[in-house]
């Protein structure tokens, strides 16, 4: 008897189940007709609301609040009015993980005046949140993400995760290995090499990027192997990659494991000449260049902008901040963000009181259309899968001379521009 | 979470119990596979040449010196387990302030004459801060989490245990930062010594040499003071101990005490070692140190050196050797598996550790 | 033991007259002042009351210094309270001794609170403590000293606030017992509603959207724009709270449990069933009156919950601890994705229901091999061995090696939503419900086990191996089916993980997550599914509302589990069995307290002492 009543239960629920789900709420319309994925109103008073989903706690924290900066910064520069309306941002925490950015996205999703996003910091938390994005029509930019498969292989094919209204000023990875491969081969007269990646689903698909560029160049990878996150002894590592004898260790990983790399390969002969060592923009930070045994060592990166707009960016970030810019993508964030207000501000109706709408897949249109977009990082120009990114990686080499990041990353000893087909 | 005192013991009452053919025979399976594996690896490794005798060899010297750093945190493990019957989760936490405490002493003489002039009597200076402020947050946690709930069901102080160790590290991260903290570098420990064949680092020499002399003062101090007399009875028996004079309470806190000292001057060598701490740094190893009291022996003191530096060589080798030849690619990855692995293998083949157990009859 | 031995040494009081001196401990109030005053420093300095700071909570106030606020009230409380009641001794009448004892303890931590402010005034500590910031003490908007300049204002007024705190916190203690109890109601209702602030209003919102009650002004009416509670609507809760409390008494209830025994069974059966109903119609509704965003809360909470009751399953009934759960977790969200994802290995792109079966099997495999081996290791080697398991099932998901198969560091993408016939369950609403009912599929598996042979075979085996084994119980097969049960029911919830957030990495399954379920079972009260809901909520539903508590969480955790287990080890909605074994002893010395008065009042009318118990 009892059993049965409790079945009874579930049956219940399921049905209310059917009947929730169907009865799922209806999406407001506005006033004036908009498109197949509806339109914010914006009214007279109210703000524009645009979301950010960027790491601020945890690890990642320098590199999603550099973006959070990013953003402000943009805003500010527009006085803080689009349109004659303030805007108003709103940050979420995407922890760097699939988890963060789907609660964050849920989030955002929620408020239906929210008109876009700048988002995310990391490639994972990407995934989830594009797709929540793309359900409900909403347009997400990124200042930092550079997984591959966000976008495409920028030979046509599209990405596994690529999700339509995704955008990104960051460059996709695959730039960034062939920069450091082609700089490895060409310039190094390196025809071995080994990788090191950390777990991580950005090094990773940056230390294969790196692979499969230095074959098709012509040069073998004589180990790719890896570590873990939290490891601290990397000598029997080491041990393997010096049995290899590579003529360069490519290494795109993260602080403190690659402070063990770095410091323990000195007790290897095979792995001691420092100019062997090669990492990526994980390693541009002020905490890192400062290890003496970094000395001689290359990192590719994103290019630091050149250019009186970019130098009067970083005086007002550092008067605004009080510190100078933390990480590589700052300026990414504020070419995003402003990419988005360009797009609204050709896109928006607007009506005699003041109201605004903005129909969303105009709205994502009209930022697939972007073409020569004149940003701090370059000229922008999208493309049918969202690499709009101007993609320039600096690699830059630490040498005693050069004290500070600023003068590290200015050390700039080759540029790489993929050939723009 | 059995309260029995009908503890088996021995190889024959084990043999008694749970005899259902089919696990007897997987387990059989297990060992047989795993040694099959072992061998497979080792053996292509070996006759690849991959890597020169001299490689070899450093593997075994790096293997070492990270187990001495286990075997002194494991020694702390085993000490409050063989007394308690109970896991001190928190101890790598103990660990972990020894290290910060090392950093701070150690930064701060540096920028002071001291350092250079008197490299050894400035190592001297950090080392003792570093075991003095261990012992004292251990102390601290057993007065404050752990004695309200002795004799209650050891899950209780188990998950106290697990609430000190978040704790802990978060308050020296909120505190203190979530960035790595660098040692400064010791002039005096740069350099490489040749013994016998092997190639050591001076640093890996001090951190050998420091947890041989630990273990042999623990152990004269167990065996041959009446301090130490005092905790191998408690740990026999805490009823007949209390009822022959002695102070439960005080000696517990000596044995925490103790524990704490050891794991302060393992975080020491660490920080030496490693140059780099940071407030999750004692997670792991805290997990890798009790495994390696597990592997030794529960309670055992030369046990838990034993595990420690056999745990060290095995994620040394372990890839290397093995998993290399077995044609996994990036197999030191897989590093941590290779340890825990390790630890089930053993307690396979033989459930009390390899010494041997030494634990109290009762929880105290 | 014939006679309760007595450490004190005081004279018999006669009837009515009050102990000499020791009221209230001099000591404890001091003791209990320095360390008010040292936690009051720690918060300050580890950065929390400059990040609560951030958090209007109610009119101008904010969360910081309610929380400077907190300390000397909790500790002028804890001082000023009367020293337990020894049997046979009158009781102490409250008078102003409790408001001395308060005072003192208040007075202490104020001056620690000003020595630690002096000290980061005169010297710059943040090298060293880097969430000491200016904001504190020197510069605006000197979150310590409440705005004031350091010098005599700031500390007089550190000094004078604490005091004047701790003090009428000690008068709590000349109110009656059931006046104090519906002081500290209304105070924790005021505080639910200003920490919960999204969640009301948010409800109120959707019922106004959903029911057409006219709720929404009331949000309005409670709160202001900057998200705190509003003064009037804070008296409001209060005084609704102080109401209920001081007025529903257990005399109170007596008449409706009157009302209703005389019923007859039909009737009771069809109230029941009606109020079941009651409830099935507000979670139904639920998801749309909270919004995507808070049932996205709920969902995440609710597949812990279901992870915690399988949990429940393996170390609640049947003893064995188990650190290494994530493992079967990680084994049903990879079986899922493998299965319903077109871009994994397998690339079958099946339905989920496709799936389950070989989730389950999966889980039940896996389940097979974690137990098999750890079969007679002893309960200690048992939690570090099975935390090794979890490792190595993660590291073996993130590894090169089995790229090809699992994804790697990149993981699996493109994993299906659930489909039910036509209905693809896309957002968290819809989401909601079918959570739920693995939920209550879990509950139901939970107190049918619980009740039955193999519930009681594992009882047993938790309670002594040994004995058991004597008993006949087959302590092999026990254990297996409790680690495959367990096993299932993570599996599920994997499967629901992965079709929720549509993608796998193996980043989401480290040890945390294994020690977050063990916390809030423990936590909730193990073996009781009341208790793990909450728990689960609280614990994990809580820091996703309330951001701001991000970077202390783990250390909230940590101290509240240490607290709880020395004060209420049985969790917060215990099973009474499990209540009563922890509190074994003090139970028993109450029994033994209550035959020894009933004696002595038959023995003669003397030297009794009115003992009131609060």
């Amino acid at each position: 008897m009892k059993r049965r009543r409790t079945l009874l239960v579930p049956a219940l629920v399921g049905a209310l189940a059917l009947l929730g789900a169907a009865c799922a709420p209806e999406e407001e319309t506005g006033g004036f007709t908009p498109g197949r994925l509806g339109a914010v109103t914006v009214g007279a008073d109210a703000p524009i609301k645009v979301g950010a989903i960027q790491a601020i706690t945890g690890d990642t924290a320098s590199l999603g609040q550099d973006q959070v900066r990013g953003v402000e910064l943009a805003i500010a520069d527009k006085g803080g009015k689009l349109l004659d309306h303030p805007v108003q941002p709103q940050v979420e925490d995407d922890l760097c993980k699939a988890e963060g950015g789907t609660t964050a996205g849920q989030k955002l999703v929620a408020d239906p005046q929210i008109v876009g996003v700048i988002g995310t910091s990391c490639s994972g938390a990407a995934v989830p949140a594009m797709e929540i994005f793309a359900g409900k029509g909403i347009s997400m930019i990124s200042g930092s993400n550079t997984a591959p498969n966000l976008t495409s292989n920028l030979k046509g094919t599209k990405g596994d995760a690529n999700q339509k209204g995704y955008f990104r000023t960051a460059h996709n990875d695959i730039v960034q290995g062939q920069a450091a491969a082609t700089y490895a081969y060409e310039k190094l007269g390196a025809k071995k090499a080994a990788t090191i990646h950390d777990g991580d689903p950005y090094t990773e698909g940056l230390a294969n990027a790196f692979g499969t560029s230095f074959k098709e160049l012509g040069g073998t990878i004589a180990l790719a192997t890896a570590i873990s996150k939290g490891d601290t002894d990397m000598r029997p590592v080491l041990t393997e990659v010096a049995a290899t004898k590579p003529d360069v260790v490519f290494f795109p990983i993260f602080q403190p494991e690659a402070d063990f790399i770095v410091k323990q390969a000195k007790d290897f002969p095979a792995l001691a000449d420092t100019k062997k060592l090669f990492g990526a923009d994980g390693l541009l930070s002020d905490t890192y260049i400062v290890i003496d045994q970094t000395e001689g060592m290359y990192f590719s990166g994103p290019a630091t902008p050149i250019g009186e707009a970019y130098q009067g960016f970083v005086g007002k970030y550092e008067s605004k901040y009080g510190e100078k810019p933390i990480q590589a993508f700052h300026a990414h964030a504020y070419d995003a963000t402003n990419m988005l207000f360009a797009a609204i501000e050709k896109v928006a109706v607007r009506e005699d009181d003041g109201t605004v709408h903005i129909d969303r897949q105009r709205l994502m249109d009209a930022l697939y259309a972007t073409k020569d977009f004149q940003g701090l990082t370059g000229t922008l120009s999208c493309d049918e899968f969202g690499d709009c990114a101007d993609p320039k990686i600096d690699i830059v080499q630490n040498t005693p001379a050069k004290k500070t990041l600023d003068q590290v990353r200015g050390n700039v000893l080759f540029t790489f521009e993929p050939q723009t087909s | 979470m059995a309260k029995t005192s009908l503890e088996p013991r021995g190889s024959i009452a084990v043999r008694r119990r749970f005899q259902l053919p089919i696990v007897d025979s997987f387990l059989w399976l297990v060992r047989i596979a795993a040694i099959v594996l072992i061998v497979v690896g080792a053996f292509n490794s070996l006759t690849s040449g991959r890597l020169s005798g001299q490689q070899w060899r450093d593997l075994v010297v790096f293997g070492i010196a990270q187990g001495s750093v286990y075997a002194l945190i494991a020694l702390g493990y085993t000490m409050v387990y063989g007394i308690l019957r109970f896991i001190n989760f928190a101890h790598g936490e103990v660990f972990m302030i020894g290290a910060m405490t090392g950093f701070y002493v150690s930064d701060g003489l540096s920028r002071t004459w001291l350092w250079e002039a008197q490299p050894f009597i400035s190592l001297l200076i950090v080392l003792i801060c570093c075991m003095t402020v261990s012992a004292l947050i251990a102390v601290l946690l057993e007065r404050v989490a752990y004695r309200p709930l002795r004799g209650l069901p050891r899950l209780l102080p188990f998950i106290t245990a697990i609430g000190a160790s978040f704790f802990l590290q978060y308050t020296v991260a909120t505190l203190f930062g979530t960035s790595v903290k660098a040692y400064p570098s010791v002039d005096a420990l740069t350099g490489v010594v040749t013994f016998l064949g092997f190639r050591i680092l001076k640093v890996q020499v001090l951190v050998i040499v420091a947890a041989l002399l630990m273990l042999a003062g623990l152990y004269l101090y167990v065996e041959k003071t009446k301090a130490g007399r005092a905790i191998r009875a408690v740990a026999e028996d805490p009823e007949i101990a209390q009822l022959m004079g002695l102070s439960v309470d005080r000696t517990i806190v000596r044995v925490f005490a103790i524990g704490g000292a050891l794991a302060g001057a393992a975080g020491f060598l660490f920080g030496l070692v490693f140059q780099n701490v940071h407030f999750l740094s004692g997670f792991l190893p805290g997990i890798k140190a009790f495994t390696a009291a597990v592997l030794g022996g529960i309670g055992n003191i030369p046990g838990a050196v034993l595990g420690g530096l056999l745990l060290g060589s095995v994620e040394s080798l372990g890839p290397s050797l093995v998993l290399v030849g077995l044609g996994i690619p990036s197999a030191h990855q897989l590093k941590d598996v290779v340890a825990f692995l390790a630890l089930v293998l053993v307690l396979i083949f033989r459930p009390t550790g390899i010494l041997g157990e030494r634990v109290s009859e009762e929880r105290a | 033991m014939a006679e309760p031995t007595v450490a004190v040494e005081v004279p018999v009081a006669a009837e009515g007259e009050l102990l000499a001196a020791r009221q209230v401990d001099l000591w404890r109030a001091v003791r209990l002042g320095l360390v008010g005053g040292l936690t009051a420093a720690f918060v300050s300095a580890n950065g929390m009351v400059a990040a609560f700071s951030e958090r209007a909570v109610l009119g101008g106030q904010t969360l910081g210094s309610l929380l400077l606020v907190a300390v000397p009230v909790l500790v002028g409380y804890l001082a000023g309270r009367p020293p337990p009641v020894l049997q046979g001794f009158a009781t102490p009448r409250p008078g102003w001794r409790n408001v001395a004892g308060g005072l003192v303890a208040g007075l202490l931590s104020g001056v620690v609170m000003a020595v630690f402010v002096t000290l980061i005034a005169t010297f710059d500590v943040r090298r060293i403590l880097i969430n000491v910031t200016p904001g504190l003490v020197r510069e605006a908007p000197r979150l310590l000293t409440f705005g004031l300049e350091l010098g005599a204002g700031g500390l007089v007024l550190i000094l004078a606030l604490n005091a004047a705190l701790g003090a009428v916190a000690g008068t709590l203690h000349l109110l009656p017992a059931r006046w104090r109890r519906a002081v500290f109601a209304a105070a924790l209702w005021v505080l639910g509603f200003a920490m919960l602030q999204p969640v009301i209003v948010q409800v109120l919102r959707g019922i106004q959207a959903e029911l057409r009650i006219w709720t929404a002004p009331l949000a309005d009416f409670l709160y202001e724009p900057t998200g705190a509670l509003s003064v009037p609507g804070a008296v409001a809760v209060a005084a609704l709270a102080f109401g209920i409390h001081a007025l529903l008494t257990r005399e109170g209830r007596r008449p409706v449990r009157a009302r209703l025994e005389p019923l007859p069974e039909r009737s009771r059966r069809l109230l029941r069933l009606v109020v079941l109903a009651g409830i099935l119609f507000v979670l139904g509704l639920l998801p749309q009156i909270l919004g995507p965003f808070l049932s996205e809360v709920l969902n995440i909470a609710g597949i812990f919950l279901l992870m915690a009751l399988g949990l429940n399953i393996v170390v609640g009934l049947a003893g064995l601890l188990d650190l290494g759960y994530v493992a079967f977790f990680a084994v049903g969200a990879y079986t899922t994705a493998l299965l319903t994802s077109p871009q994994s290995s397998l690339g079958v792109g099946w339905i989920f229901w496709a799936a389950v079966p070989f989730v389950v099997l999966a889980a039940a495999v896996s389940g097979l091999a974690v137990g098999t081996p750890v079969l007679r290791m002893r309960g200690d080697y048992l939690a570090i061995v099975t935390l090794g398991f979890g490792e190595i099932a993660r590291l073996l998901f993130l590894s090169d090696w089995l790229k090809p198969t699992f994804g790697g560091a990149q993981g699996i993408i493109q994993v299906r939503d659930i489909t039910i016939g036509p209905i693809e369950i896309g957002g968290p609403q819809a989401f909601f419900y079918v959570i739920f009912c693995f939920v209550l599929l879990a509950a139901y598996v939970t107190y049918a086990l619980q009740d039955s042979r193999v519930g009681r075979a594992w009882m047993a085996m938790r309670e002594d191996e040994a004995v058991a084994d004597a008993m006949g119980v087959n302590i092999v097969t026990a254990k297996l089916s409790a680690f495959i049960a367990g096993a299932m029911l993570a599996g599920f919830g994997g499967a629901l993980f992965a079709s929720k957030i549509g993608s796998v990495f193996p980043h989401s399954f480290s040890v945390i997550v294994s020690i977050t379920i063990l916390v809030v079972i423990i936590v909730g009260g193990m073996a009781s599914v009341p208790g793990v809901v909450l728990a689960s909520f609280v614990l994990v539903g809580l820091p996703e509302l309330l951001r701001e508590f991000a970077e202390y969480r783990f250390l909230i955790y940590g101290a509240l589990l240490i607290f709880m287990m020395q004060r209420r080890p049985e969790g917060f909605i215990p099973s009474r069995r499990r209540a009563e074994e922890l509190h074994e002893e003090e139970i028993s010395q109450d029994a033994g307290l209550r035959t020894q008065a009933t004696m002595q009042q038959q023995a003669g009318p003397a030297e009794d002492g009115r003992n009131e118990t609060s």
